[in-house]
């Protein structure tokens, strides 16, 4: 059943595992990055956001370009892993061997 | 029915991956072949400065124009080269080629490039071509790692590698041409071979 348990909660949604594959091979992505790759409205790319920064599976940082802020978001270290270990459960799941 | 669910996650996560890095992926392949379009463009330079009968150039010469223009076909064809294989790759995967991402490589690229290309003319028109080798590696260098923040690290690499070209040069402005060579002829090869089984060939 240790399959099942490498299943991750977080992120059993479309939009989080978008948001986690393209900061997994792009050192960093802003806002509007993501909203045109995931093709997402505003509200609905924030809250997922959220959720994966609350658990502290990416990293937010906060600046401003001129007056415009700008919201760079990462992967931290523990996302990553985490990231890989549902992949892995993933193709498990389809590919029991 | 779950795990038809689980596959489309899958395949979904590799769609999105290519999508938001196909710069880098493709990276190899043209950048194998800008570092062809190098050599072939400084042994036609080395060629016309052999046979014009002195072995340094003049400004004014007949021979420094052809190798003004060798050198903007090289760049004119890797430029090209670049485009087009992007353009390939985005359409294979269904990408769009000019979103925010690919905006702002382009146009970090450019900020240090141009200002560089524009200075180099400016002191060729002051006669002092001495620094031109070591200047073109230096200012590309830092158009690649003004770029890298919008790709992932490897171009970074290479950029730091061109610098310490161009400042060699500087020093020995003697062996300019052949840092030259190395910086935009083999380090390209190089670079793009190893991007190319690195990234494309997964």
């Amino acid at each position: 059943m240790s399959i099942i348990n490498n299943i991750n909660k977080v992120f059993d949604h479309r939009i989080r595992l978008g948001i986690m594959s393209i900061l997994m091979v792009n050192e960093h992505a802003d806002f509007n990055m993501l909203k045109e790759l995931l093709d997402v409205t505003d509200g609905n790319l924030a809250s997922h956001v959220k959720a994966l920064e609350s658990a502290d599976y990416i990293d937010v940082e906060k600046q401003f370009i001129g007056r415009k802020p700008n919201t760079r978001y990462s992967t931290t270290k523990l996302g990553e892993l985490e990231f890989k270990k549902h992949i892995e459960a993933l193709e498990k799941l389809i590919n029991p061997d | 029915m779950e795990s038809k669910d689980y596959l489309k996650d899958i395949s979904e996560i590799k769609n999105i991956m290519n999508k938001s890095s196909r710069f880098i992926s493709l990276s190899g392949l043209s950048g194998i072949l800008a570092g062809v379009y190098a050599l072939i463009g400084a042994a036609v330079a080395y060629w016309l400065v052999a046979n014009s009968g002195r072995d340094y150039l003049m400004l004014d010469g007949q021979i420094f124009r052809w190798v003004l223009l060798d050198l903007f076909l090289v760049a004119f064809f890797s430029i090209v080269t670049a485009i087009i294989l992007t353009t390939q790759k985005a359409k294979k995967q269904g990408a769009k080629i000019w979103d925010s991402t690919s905006r702002r490589l382009v146009f970090n690229f450019l900020i240090p490039l141009v200002v560089g290309g524009l200075y180099i003319l400016i002191i060729l028109d002051q006669q002092k071509f001495g620094q031109t080798a070591g200047l073109m590696l230096i200012f590309y260098g830092l158009s690649l790692i003004n770029a890298s923040k919008y790709s992932i690290g490897d171009i970074r690499n290479l950029g730091f590698i061109q610098i310490a070209l161009g400042l060699t040069a500087a020093l020995f402005p003697g062996y300019g041409f052949w840092l030259w060579v190395l910086g935009f002829g083999v380090m390209h090869i190089i670079y793009g071979t190893w991007m190319h089984f690195k990234y494309d060939k997964k």
